[in-house]
């Protein structure tokens, strides 16, 4: 306390009380600000152009000793790389083959039948900068940002299944809000029976949980969720994860079902962003969505 | 020195603005480097500290409107909402400030003693900002806290010696 006295004695401008007033206030506006409006993010963008070259900076050490690692490899484990990715060639050439028979086919029945055609989706390489910056928060940076037209609300995969959604897009950067990020939510069918449901994430484990289904909804150990595509946001069709525990206690009207992302959420180096054509729903789609809003209200009106 | 202890020499160690720049941007680069898992939860805030050991060393030079720019890096760095590392630098320089002739009189010891309030202060402001917003805590956040004031006492000798030869080219 001599201090602030004496601070003022020698008269260096405001006590650091009023000072930590200020800031305090300061930043509980922006804070605000952040929360319930976008009107930062360009001045989050700004800072992140000066930022930028510090994290890369940072990553230096880590992303060199990698590529150390990369450079010692040996012949040997090259020779043995190289023919399991021939196989692996061989066989994924001939599912294509397939695939593209069965595109052509389903496009035309689609046509037959007048339903909306399946859109492409382009993808883009992305490598990972930095793995969660933040305890509280399951996100990822990586290298492409809106200089590779990168746009938020793409879906990053891996090449098992869906890893997350950008979220946030900084020119040379951007921000991946993973599967696992509490309270995320990918809209989910289940593969063996076609039932339809959502899947958020828990936070703090690697787990997602199966919100809102009854006791007695037939769900399996290991039955394997892929995205429904219902919100437009995901394409459909993609693998998300596969149950690996359910508890049906008949005290609580929903049973608590855990499952394990598919997809290396946490342990991928590059990822895909799925971009191009981000279906803008024309008219049937957003009919789709409203109805199976509808329908989930409805159902939950119909319940009690 | 006019000062007759040597404890007391430590603290009128001169100290340069482009050194002070330099040891933010170097705690800047320790907090960046990607961390990731088991070791994200352990890592030390190094920008706290080393603000910290300004704010308690050099009050005069490093306060809380600096603390509060690097809190707003920070804040971009890492995806956190605007203000939230601010806020919680903003409370650990105010802290520091207020504390630092008591700080100036103990040794390594009880200085850590009394900094780890201070830490675990604005470890709770970040985390009750986090709380407020989004509803819950992951409590193992905190264990950062007590390995950051660990690290007072080895990063307080570092800075002091590094200070020291700074003396020569300074003056």
């Amino acid at each position: 306390m001599e201090h602030t006295e004496s601070v003022r004695f020698f008269n260096r401008g405001p006590s650091p009380a009023a000072r930590l007033v200020f800031f305090s206030l300061l930043s509980l506006l922006l804070l605000f600000i952040d929360a319930r409006y976008k009107y930062l993010e360009s001045t989050r963008s700004a800072i992140s152009t000066l930022v930028y070259p510090v994290q890369r900076l940072a990553t230096l050490p880590v992303t060199l000793w990698r590529e150390a690692g990369e450079f010692f490899v040996t012949q040997n484990g090259l020779i043995h790389d190289n023919e399991q990715l021939r196989e692996q060639h061989v066989l994924d050439a001939a599912r294509l083959q397939q695939l593209q028979m069965l595109q052509a086919e389903n496009g035309q029945l689609r046509k037959l039948l007048d339903v909306q055609q399946r859109s492409d989706y382009r993808m883009q390489l992305a490598e990972i900068v930095y793995v969660e910056r933040d305890v509280f928060q399951r996100k990822l940076f990586v290298d492409k940002g809106s200089q590779a037209n990168v746009l938020p609300g793409q879906i990053v995969m891996d090449d098992n299944g869906i890893i997350g959604q950008v979220t946030r897009v900084y020119p040379w950067l951007s921000e991946i809000t993973l599967v696992t990020d509490k309270d995320h939510a990918v809209p989910v069918q289940i593969v063996r029976n076609g039932l339809r449901a959502i899947v958020f994430g828990s936070g703090d484990t690697g787990d997602l949980s199966l919100r809102y289904m009854p006791v007695n909804s037939d769900i399996q150990n290991d039955d394997e969720l892929v995205t429904s595509g219902i919100d437009g946001t995901y394409p459909p069709g993609i693998p998300v994860a596969r149950v690996n525990h359910i508890e049906r206690d008949p005290a609580y009207p929903f049973a608590r079902i855990l499952c394990t992302p598919i997809a290396g959420v946490n342990n991928q180096r590059f990822l895909l962003i799925l971009s191009g054509e981000r279906k803008l729903p024309p008219r049937p789609e957003s009919a789709t969505e409203d109805s199976k809003g509808l329908g989930k209200k409805g159902k939950r009106k119909m319940l009690p | 020195m006019i000062t007759s202890s040597p404890k007391d020499r430590e603290f009128l160690l001169p100290a340069s603005p482009v050194f002070i720049a330099l040891t933010l941007f170097v705690a800047l680069l320790l907090d960046w480097l990607p961390w990731s898992g088991m070791w994200l939860v352990l890592r030390p805030d190094f920008v706290a500290l080393v603000l910290l050991y300004w704010c308690t060393h050099k009050p005069h030079r490093v306060g809380i409107g600096i603390a509060w720019m690097m809190g707003i890096l920070a804040d971009v760095a890492d995806a956190s909402l605007f203000g939230q590392h601010a806020l919680a630098y903003a409370v650990l320089a105010f802290g520091g400030i207020v504390l630092h002739r008591r700080v100036q009189m103990f040794d390594l010891r009880q200085q850590t003693l009394q900094i780890f309030p201070l830490v675990l202060l604005s470890y709770t402001v970040y985390a009750a900002v986090h709380w407020q917003l989004h509803g819950y805590i992951a409590w193992e956040y905190f264990s950062g806290s007590m390995i950051s004031t660990l690290l007072w006492a080895p990063l307080t000798l570092l800075l002091q010696a590094l200070r020291r030869p700074n003396t020569d080219d300074e003056l």
